[in-house]
């Protein structure tokens, strides 16, 4: 099992409630808290698992305006695991999570280094490093219902942006939308072999823009006195 | 990169005190100038290892849970961190010996069976030192080979030049040392030249195109979505002028290597200069220290394309 998630640019509203329900989840999970500094204060931080960016792509008016959300990719190749001098980060054989062992981790930052997608952050409170744990602790949990076993992020997205799921299994719903979207990895050329996948936003027409007519003497003589008188 | 002074003065002691170690080897196998006396030697083997140990134990002051350091020894085979502490570890008690052998006249062949392999040792905990940096192909100010090249030629010479610190306390025939010093110096500039040069062109490096994925057209940050800094800002968001950091290399040349290299010259004209003995050795570290600063704070970890850099 390889089990990720699927990001849909196309679709992500950029309303950040993914990153609210991964903090509220693992600030009780099994590597919570996830500490915050001033949160009512003038400089306000903390540990996120979870963040989302905003970009903008192309000129106008072309342009288009991306939010991106980004946690652990949960690479193939994960470097942040091998370079980890004290055994703290490891990846599950058995279906590819990459989690940090509290209790082993010495807080040396290393592994956030070897990360390019800034997925680790260390907790100062604790002095480990934490990351994404792909809601592990919930979503083999036989108490809940099957349709909840599912990171807390996928479940509360309200424009259904997320998908989780087995990408190794060719059938899984994750490995068909990618197929059929077109998905793509970040940074590939690292090798990293990143799990998690993002579907790219489709081409749509250019909404035309109407351009003002020019309105000869008359309309530039109002325009002028319009600039001149203050009302 | 953040600078963090306790790495950058791990890296230098240790550096200098492995370079000591195992030219004082050297300079001990070929009774270098006529040779230092065993207690000369002993004391020159306890600097080193002082070097060392107090680089060792500033290190730990860089990490958050240091009551887990003791860990770092268990993934030999797969991190370069770990290999750099094990290496480190196993260096120690071969060193002792080697100092014990000098110390109680052991027989020759056991003096410089383990004085060549603390030697030998002492290199390859070096390189496990740059290694670390070298590894990481988020960073390409540091993936390359030049790096651990750096870290080898930095620190021997800032040992040459505490040898001959010690040479010419000692009262020995400079010009073996001398001589040393003089090539070693010489070398670390000429890395340091070439390693100064290959980081200025970017090269095939991410973009902010790969790192999002939308390569079809520009792209560009319009909100890090966080309200003040994060880890990842304070981490990896140091930025240094491109002046500043121009003059700072002339000071890594300047402190580093000029001014140890006229030194030389002085004591090779004045035959007892310990003056200028000490402050080439001073120099020379001093150099090798912002010559540290610089490498943290140059390099530029990709990260920082997602918080908006078009390349990094």
């Amino acid at each position: 099992m390889r089990l990720g998630l699927v990001i849909d640019l196309d679709v992500c509203v950029g309303c950040h409630a993914c990153a609210i329900a991964c903090k509220e989840w693992n600030a009780s999970g099994t590597i919570g808290p996830l500490s915050d500094y001033q949160p009512y204060g003038a400089e306000p931080s903390g540990v996120w698992f979870n963040r989302i960016r905003h970009y903008e792509m192309d000129e106008y008016p072309n342009n288009k305006t991306v939010n991106f959300p980004m946690s652990c990719m949960h690479c193939e190749d994960a470097d942040c695991v091998t370079v980890c001098p004290t055994g703290a980060s490891y990846k599950r054989p058995e279906d590819g999570i990459v989690l940090i062992d509290q209790d082993k981790c010495m807080g040396c930052n290393y592994c956030s280094w070897a990360c390019p997608y800034g997925a680790r952050e260390l907790d100062r409170s604790s002095g480990t490093m934490k990351k994404c744990t792909l809601c592990v602790d919930r979503i083999y949990d036989q108490a809940l219902p099957v349709e909840e076993r599912q990171p807390s992020c996928v479940l509360t997205c309200p424009a259904h942006a997320r998908m989780f799921g087995d990408f190794d299994d060719p059938d899984s719903a994750v490995s068909r939308t990618v197929r059929e979207r077109g998905g793509f990895p970040l940074m590939p050329e690292l090798n990293y072999n990143p799990t998690n996948t993002y579907l790219p936003p489709r081409r749509k027409p250019v909404i035309p823009v109407d351009t003002q007519p020019r309105g000869g003497l008359k309309e530039s003589i109002k325009q002028f006195a319009n600039k001149l008188v203050r009302r | 990169m953040h600078p963090a002074f306790s790495v950058i003065f791990f890296t230098v002691a240790s550096g200098a005190g492995f370079g000591l170690f195992s030219l004082l080897f050297i300079a001990d196998t070929f009774k270098l100038g006529g040779g230092f006396t065993p207690a000369q030697l002993v004391i020159g083997g306890i600097v080193a290892l002082g070097l060392i140990g107090f680089g060792l134990l500033s290190s730990t002051f860089h990490l958050a849970n240091p009551k887990n350091a003791w860990r770092a020894f268990s993934r030999f085979r797969t991190s370069w961190l770990s290999r750099e502490g094990v290496f480190a570890v196993v260096f120690m008690p071969l060193a002792l010996v080697y100092l014990a052998c000098i110390g109680f006249d052991a027989p020759l062949w056991l003096r410089e069976t383990f004085g060549l392999l603390s030697a030998v040792l002492a290199w390859i905990t070096v390189f496990s030192t740059g290694m670390i940096y070298a590894c990481l192909k988020t960073i390409r100010q540091w993936n390359t080979p030049l790096v651990p090249a750096n870290y080898l030629a930095l620190g021997y010479a800032s040992g040459s030049l505490l040898l001959l610190l010690g040479a010419v306390m000692a009262g020995l025939d400079t010009l073996p040392y001398i001589a040393m010093a003089a090539l070693i110096v010489s070398i670390a500039a000429v890395l340091k030249a070439i390693y100064y040069f290959w980081i200025r062109s970017p090269g095939l490096t991410p973009t902010i195109n790969t790192a999002t994925g939308l390569t079809r057209a520009k792209v560009k940050l319009l909100d890090t979505g966080h309200t003040h800094g994060t880890f990842l800002t304070q981490e990896f968001g140091f930025q240094i002028a491109r002046k500043k950091a121009g003059l700072l290399k002339i000071v890594v040349f300047g402190l580093g290597f000029v001014l140890p290299g006229l030194m030389l010259v002085w004591v090779f004209n004045e035959r007892d200069g310990q003056a200028a003995a000490i402050i080439a050795a001073f120099a020379g570290i001093a150099g090798a220290a912002v010559e540290r600063w610089l490498f943290f704070a140059e390099a530029r970890h990709v990260v920082n394309l997602y918080h908006g850099a078009q390349r990094c």
